[in-house]
């Protein structure tokens, strides 16, 4: 079986110790964790663990299925990237001099799309949202002006499919 | 829910009352049926220890002599009883002890709840005395484990740790308490847990997968069942038996799955596995429909993955999701407590006899019993063998004993011969393979069915792993009986040194101490014989004794356990010789 990208989605209650509990399960296989994410998701009081794997579709299907056993866990999903909207988002620190003595540094901004997030005496921050891809090649273009800090985020996502946690949770109520 | 209120002598009328952590955690206990508990005191559970001695008339405490003796214990006690076993300790060295049993418990699907004390909440992470992270430590080796801090949390999790435990696919629970909430006092009140939202224990049946399990059933012409401890954590034994006599397929079992049917029905066609019988693993490759009930597909009952059941449709009863297409693909698989699936499909099994396919087994049976089993119960060479001891065992027991096994050769030998009637009658370490387990799996055993006879039978290498355990014997005076089979030798590895490593005996020959002397060091009555035809009357006296008992069996030294599927090996290259 090859292998792809799949981003695992995992909604669990908020408890301490769940995220030791979960990357357990991929250190156990030898699974590398791309990219991880944990936020609160659109259920109160619910957390969504957005990780990235790079990993064959068994592997994923078992990995998943170990996942949602945990007893905090309420529903672990995988998709493949064509099934999910997702971005990452990164940060740019260049020395300030550069935004002035190098033109071509406000056209690689405004070419991506990129916002200016704050500019000092001796810096400018630069974000970007959007794939990695996207990410990569303005990182690309950067380079050579000289950069002083980089920073990208886990990957973000939305399933292009119904979740139906909260439905799931209506039952669990409806049912006690 | 149900709710329970503790009222206290003191102040009957009150239903909620003021009290230490330490005490509320008793109260706990007492409120889940608990009377009985392993473990070994220490600075960090000493508040709840001062408890135990105030509450000794109604929870009983077995103080073991390792940490991890009250695991195995309490795992012991579970497996016979159904109920949750508990154990208790305290931080650090106390906690980690427990790791083994935990992680066994968990392998195995054994419903236990481990209590550890932790230092006090302000210490936490300074590397305190006897302070460690148990909780990261047990955290891949538990079913749910949780830190309470605060003493006003005991009841809820408490409640949650019995809960999870013992339901669903049973698992064990570690609940690591801080010194300061098992002295700092608050309101208790004690509701049982009955539900976890994030937490399906039992998924629902399908209809549909119970069809269409009924369906290629019905239709198969070479159906086969393999059925393991599932069926024993679901009650589903009478089941079981329904399926098999309605259906006339032949059923086989794990090493978990022993007791389920009785031994001697006509259609339990034995034990699959590395060394399991030889018709249940050839035919494994040879059937139309295997039937999996309860069981984890682990690669010890699999052999080589890309060879197993290739040509069958596989139907799945499982209660655990994530075993579905884990290691062995299901055309159908059905979800559900198994007592509740099998009993909804039933109805829709046609009656069948299967004779001419159930005559493969039993040649193949022949095959087995000439070659092998003829030579391991009914010897004729001079050294005893292991399978003739568990025979007399057998019939002097009637084969009504609880066997409790270890890890090797002699677990093997005690897993292929013995006979049961009963279900919950072999307990053993199955998925971890812990050498030391038998002997405080025994005592937990032993008084978890007091009316019932629990032999131990143990190799002379995992006896002494946790040989210690004797003083348990000796203080509380349970009536265990102990057969250690003894080949001077560490005989599974030895085993596999002379099979696949020409024979180098690198660290496996043992030079034992004199285990008559010992166990009379411990005023347990003991005895060793070494010929044949002592060795009736020995086990009949054991038998016979209402007290602890120890018999030592001198074994040839270098006999090998077959039928063997060779690690990694298809089920159908099994080896006779």
């Amino acid at each position: 079986m090859e292998k792809q990208w799949f981003t695992i989605s995992v909604y669990s209650e908020n408890n301490v110790g769940l995220l030791n509990r979960i990357s357990g399960i991929f250190l156990k296989r030898h699974i590398n964790i791309e990219s991880l994410n944990v936020s609160k998701s659109e259920i109160d009081g619910v957390s969504k663990f957005t990780i990235v794997v790079h990993t064959t579709e068994r592997w994923t299907h078992n990995i998943v299925g170990q996942i949602e056993k945990q007893i905090e866990v309420i529903k672990a999903f995988y998709h493949t990237d064509d099934e999910t909207i997702y971005q990452e988002s990164a940060l740019f620190k260049i020395a300030s001099d550069l935004l002035f003595d190098e033109r071509q540094i406000q056209n690689i901004i405004k070419e991506n799309n990129s916002q200016i997030v704050t500019v000092a005496r001796d810096f400018f921050v630069i974000a970007k949202s959007g794939r990695r891809n996207e990410i990569d090649e303005m990182y690309d273009q950067l380079k050579p002006f000289g950069i002083m800090q980089f920073v990208r985020s886990g990957r973000i996502s939305v399933s292009k499919e119904e979740m139906r946690i909260t439905a799931l949770l209506n039952e669990f109520y409806q049912e006690k | 829910m149900e709710t329970v209120k503790i009222k206290t002598q003191e102040n009957p009328k009150k239903e909620t009352l003021k009290i230490s952590g330490a005490e509320a955690i008793i109260h706990c206990l007492l409120a889940e049926g608990v009377d009985l508990l392993y473990g070994y005191p220490g600075g960090a559970i000493m508040p709840v220890y001062d408890e135990l001695y105030k509450f000794q008339d109604k929870l009983t405490h077995i103080l073991t002599r390792h940490e991890q003796g009250a695991a195995h214990a309490a795992q012991g006690y579970a497996r016979v009883s159904g109920k949750v076993g508990v154990a208790m300790a305290t931080s650090g060295p106390g906690a980690t002890n427990l790791v083994t049993g935990l992680a066994d418990a968990q392998i195995d699907s054994t419903p236990m709840v481990c209590i550890t004390g932790q230092v006090t909440r302000h210490l936490l992470g300074s590397d305190a005395f006897q302070e460690t992270d148990i909780i990261g430590i047990s955290t891949p080796v538990t079913k749910w484990n949780y830190q309470i801090t605060e003493a006003s949390e005991i009841p809820e999790i408490m409640a949650k740790a019995f809960y999870i435990a013992k339901s669903g696919r049973p698992g064990p629970v570690l609940v690591d308490i801080t010194k300061n909430a098992q002295i700092d006092e608050f309101e208790f009140s004690y509701e049982k847990c009955t539900a976890v939202r994030s937490y399906d224990a039992v998924p629902k049946p399908k209809v549909e997968t119970i069809e269409a399990a009924a369906e290629l059933i019905n239709n198969a012409k070479r159906p086969f069942i393999v059925w393991g401890q599932g069926v024993i954590l679901g009650r589903a034994e009478e089941e079981l038996k329904a399926l098999v006599e309605k259906s006339g397929i032949p059923a086989a079992w794990t090493i978990m799955g022993a007791s389920a049917l009785d031994s001697e029905h006509p259609l339990n066609v034995g034990m699959v596995g590395m060394h399991g019988n030889y018709g249940p693993n050839m035919l494994t490759n040879e059937c139309d429909v295997l039937i999996a009930i309860g069981m984890r597909f682990d690669d010890r009952v699999t052999g080589s993955l890309d060879t197993y059941a290739k040509q069958a449709k596989v139907i799945h009863f499982e209660i655990d999701k994530a075993e579905i297409n884990k290691n062995v693909h299901a055309d159908v698989a059905v979800l559900g407590n198994s007592k509740e699936t099998l009993g909804l499909m039933l109805p829709l099994i046609k009656e069948n006899t299967h004779e001419a396919w159930h005559n493969e087994f039993k040649e193949k049976y022949k095959i087995e019993f000439d070659q092998i089993i003829k030579n391991d119960i009914h010897p004729t060479k001079e050294g005893l063998t292991m399978g003739e001891v568990i025979e007399e065992i057998n019939i002097a027991s009637e084969q009504n004993a609880v066997i409790v096994t270890d890890v090797g050769q002699h677990q093997m030998i005690g897993c292929r011969y013995a006979k049961f009637k009963k279900s919950k009658s072999n307990i053993t370490s199955g998925g971890l393979g812990t050498m030391g387990f038998a002997l405080p799996a025994a005592i937990g055993a032993k008084m978890g069915a007091m009316d019932r006879e629990v032999v131990a039978i143990i190799g002379d290498g995992g006896y002494q792993m946790t040989i210690q355990e004797l003083g348990v014997i000796f203080q509380h005076n349970v009536p265990v009986k102990i057969v250690v089979l003894n080949n001077d030798h560490l005989g599974m590895v030895r085993q596999w040194q002379e099979l696949f490593f020409d024979k180098r005996y690198a660290s496996t020959v043992m030079v034992n101490p004199d285990f008559v002397k010992i166990a009379e060091g411990y005023s347990i009555e003991a005895k060793r014989v070494g010929k044949r035809e002592d060795l009736k009357t020995a086990i009949q006296e054991m038998i016979a004794s209402d007290k602890p008992y120890f018999l030592e069996v001198k074994v040839e030294k270098e006999d090998n356990v077959f039928p063997m599927i060779p690690s990694g090996a298809s089920v159908s290259e099994i080896r006779l010789k």
